[in-house]
């Protein structure tokens, strides 16, 4: 069965600031997301989890290497995918219920129908009733909220995520963690999931992918999560088998952890 | 003893600069300390009383309105037609890196020129009717707003632009739906300087060369040494210009309504 996204031997140099050398943030790095697989990426910070993202949002281009999605070419964006960022990325100008039904609007959809998909997919996140407030009158998780349901409007085949709870607490994630694999659950989509947060990725997840320290960073071990669904993930952590993975996992990356932290150290000026 | 509010504070000052007014200017009232004679103060300063005379005679014989009209209509051209410069333009050299290149100093330039000088150049070209003052509104609004929607350009969040194409928006539908209303809110935030520019354009304009208007009634009292009539002239002008920044905070509240207040609490 053809992957629903392949990536073949992506490497990506960015071009150094007045003709310096440049920064390989990702070297060779080959990944196949099976239609409705739930893949997550952890490494350690600044390891180059977003790039690998971009590159498959078609948000980048890579320096060498191959974009396949559903066995096409990747050309321009990927527009079968639907991308959640970590930082803000609802409109603030725009109440909730604009901001989910954005994605309708630019595709041309009628207004009367977009508003009603728009009110089903707010009732679905959790917030009905809160269509008309903007951003800024809204907590953090339930922009996120927001966020998810307007990327899921478009019924993505493939959803990338980038930390997307990560500026969350940790009850709240963990909420939303819960809510994302319920969605998830009922229309099994491809996701690939950046995190830092192994516990997050464990728990999510069919496999887990641990990346290098960078620069350069390329993928070192590979995980198949076999915890069964559906899941609860704040209770799954208890498990003897999510302990057991979690340790393997661990195991595998501390060094480049280790690796990743002490060349941020090392860059803090003497 | 209980707190008095803001407002009654606020009145009572203004009151006590008129009557001090009143106290220092009226011949006779207060024996001369700084001028030599006691006509003086009065022949410098005005008299509020007079003053107030002036004003009440404008507007009950009507003869005001015409020359506040006029001034109205500059402002409210120059206004209009200097954010819609500005808007445009500052869209424009925002989005095209090339073209910001290549008239950064020309811009910088017509900036720092003081444009005020432009007024007799308008007046030979537009004639002493509105067009000249419309013209120098126009040159003081544009600069406002075109930096703020270059700025606002520039600076939309690059989060909210990739999501937006992302999304499936294309080149047109960004700009209609990410970058106009990002620009547009800066324009709004700079909207009180800008109607203020509009307004000091109308008058300066006036000023220097019209045959309506409230500032060709200020320049014609001031021929006379009518200094009472000048200070009339101010006052009406000072409280349009309140007026004017009521009516901007109103459609700004209106229209900004998505904007984070400091402090905000909620209201259900």
């Amino acid at each position: 069965m053809t992957p629903a996204l392949s990536l073949e031997k992506i490497s990506v140099t960015f071009t150094g600031k007045s003709g310096g050398a440049g920064y390989t943030a990702v070297k060779d790095t080959s990944l196949n997301i099976a239609d409705g697989e739930f893949v997550s990426i952890v490494g350690p910070t600044g390891c180059g989890k977003s790039t690998l993202l971009n590159i498959a949002a078609g948000l980048l281009r890579p320096s060498s290497g191959t974009v396949q999605v559903f066995g096409e070419p990747l050309a321009g964006l990927n527009a079968r995918a639907g991308y959640m960022f970590q930082s803000e990325s609802l409109m603030p100008w725009r109440s909730a219920l604009a901001n989910v039904t954005a994605g309708l609007q630019f595709r041309g959809v009628d207004a009367a129908d977009a508003a009603r998909q728009g009110e089903e997919w707010l009732e679905r996140v959790g917030l009905g009733g809160f269509g008309h407030r903007y951003p800024h009158e809204l907590s953090g998780g339930m922009r996120k909220r927001c966020a998810l349901a307007q990327m899921l409007i478009l019924d993505p085949k493939i959803m990338l995520m980038d930390e997307p709870f990560s500026a969350l607490d940790i009850q709240t994630r963990q909420l939303m963690e819960n809510e994302l694999l319920e969605l998830w659950n009922a229309n099994r989509k491809s996701v690939l999931f950046i995190t830092h947060d192994l516990e997050e990725a464990i728990s999510m997840s069919d496999r887990v992918v641990v990346l290098a320290a960078g620069p350069a960073t390329r993928p070192i071990g590979e995980f198949r999560i076999d915890l069964p669904r559906p899941r609860d993930v704040a209770e799954i952590r208890m498990t003897p088998r999510f302990l057991e993975l979690h340790e393997q996992i661990w195991h595998a990356m501390k060094e480049e952890v280790l690796k990743g932290y002490a060349q941020t150290r090392n860059k803090v000026p003497a | 003893m209980k707190k008095l509010p803001i407002w009654f504070w606020q009145v009572a000052l203004l009151v006590a600069i008129f009557v001090g007014w009143h106290l220092l200017t009226v011949p006779g009232l207060v024996p001369p300390f700084y001028f030599d004679d006691e006509n003086k103060a009065s022949f410098f300063f005005g008299e509020p009383l007079k003053i107030f005379k002036v004003i009440f005679v404008w507007f009950a014989d009507g003869e005001i309105y015409a020359h506040l009209w006029v001034t109205l209509q500059e402002t409210a051209l120059a206004f209009v037609i200097g954010t819609l410069l500005g808007l445009g333009i500052g869209l424009w050299l925002g989005l095209s890196n090339t073209m910001s290149a290549i008239l950064d100093p020309y811009i910088k330039a017509l900036n720092a020129m003081p444009r005020v000088i432009l007024a007799p150049i308008f007046m030979v070209w537009f004639g002493l009717g509105i067009w000249s003052k419309v013209a120098l509104g126009v040159t003081l609004v544009f600069f406002i707003v075109f930096f703020n929607v270059y700025q606002g350009v520039k600076e939309v969040s690059p989060v909210v632009l990739n999501n937006a194409r992302m999304l499936g928006a294309n080149a047109s539908q960004l700009l209609r739906f990410v970058y106009l209303p990002s620009a547009t809110s800066w324009v709004f935030s700079s909207l009180h300087t800008s109607v203020g520019m509009a307004f000091v354009g109308a008058v300066v304009g006036e000023y220097l060369g019209s045959a309506k208007g409230v500032g060709y009634l200020i320049h014609q009292a001031e021929g006379s040494f009518d200094i009472n009539t000048v200070f009339a002239g101010i006052l009406v002008l000072t409280l349009c210009a309140l007026l004017l920044d009521f009516a901007v905070t109103l459609a700004e509240n209106k229209l900004l309504k998505w904007r984070p207040q400091q402090a905000e609490t909620e209201t259900t």
